[in-house]
């Protein structure tokens, strides 16, 4: 039955995650007006700033389920909080791929050593560091025990990455998105895009922690 | 042109590789689990 309700749940939203892409390939690649300065290459924002935003969004999900595993110690927490990791490591990687390629085409070069680009490379290497602690350790108990104190630690980092437009002068573009900088129909492809992913990034968790799972029961029936 | 075509080929084919990783591992996994419980059953 429970089995049941979660193929529902996943073909619902496996549904509504392809419609969203749908629309949101036709707003940016139809819909949407070419940008005046930058060109066609501008079009690059509209999939890069969602990734970004489900990359931070899966180490906040590290950072809560860390708390609660070692509030807890149920082991569904450590098992969201490694699962969500390894999803918001594909994200941002995506998220350091694309930048470098619309910063190529925007300013010339493919990386500058500007606060926000550091500082999302830290990201990356603190959750890669994350996701290496649970390999190397021997015992699993103690490999998440140390994951969850990084995931925690580590996401002293997020809120750095996302206010440091903000608080730094930076080469990368400011926060346009929400001080009214973007046209009407650009926002709309924005919004759409970033729905879409965050769908997107619910479905992978959910296969990631299903994998983890079938992993623990095949541990469990060799004994 | 060329950049936007180079990032956008890129993220599909790194989230559909990521896909692809997580069903061949489920697929793996849930035969494994299969066969355990089958060679279970046969000496019990």
């Amino acid at each position: 039955m429970i089995r049941g309700k979660g193929t529902l749940w996943n073909g619902v939203l496996l549904g509504l995650g392809f419609a969203l892409m749908l629309a949101a390939l036709y707003l940016i690649f139809v819909y949407v007006p070419t940008e005046e300065t930058m060109g066609v290459v501008q079009r690059i924002f509209y999939f890069h700033v969602p990734l970004a935003w489900v990359g931070l969004l899966a180490f906040l999900v590290v950072f809560v389920c860390s708390i609660l595993y070692l509030w807890r110690r149920d082991a569904k927490w450590d098992t969201i909080a490694a699962s969500s990791a390894e999803v918001g490591m594909v994200f941002t990687t995506l998220v350091l791929i694309t930048g470098p390629i619309w910063a190529k085409a925007a300013w010339g070069v493919w990386w500058a050593w500007d606060f926000r680009l550091t500082a999302t490379l830290a990201l990356w290497l603190i959750y890669i560091a994350y996701l290496l602690v649970r390999s190397y350790t021997a015992e699993e108990s103690r490999g998440a025990r140390f994951a969850a104190v990084l995931g925690i630690v580590g996401f002293i980092d997020v809120p750095i990455v996302a206010l440091a437009i903000r608080l730094w002068r930076t080469q990368h573009p400011g926060p346009v998105v929400f001080e009214g900088g973007l046209a009407p129909s650009m926002l709309l492809a924005l919004l759409v895009s970033i729905a879409a992913f965050t769908v997107l990034y619910i479905l992978l968790v959910g296969q990631r922690v299903s994998l983890r799972n079938l992993g623990t029961e095949l541990k469990r029936l060799k004994g | 042109m060329y950049y936007l075509f180079a990032a956008y080929t890129i993220i599909w084919a790194l989230v559909f590789g990521y896909v692809l990783l997580l069903y061949r591992g489920q697929r793996k996994l849930r035969r494994e689990i299969e066969s355990l419980k089958e060679r279970r059953d046969r000496t019990e």
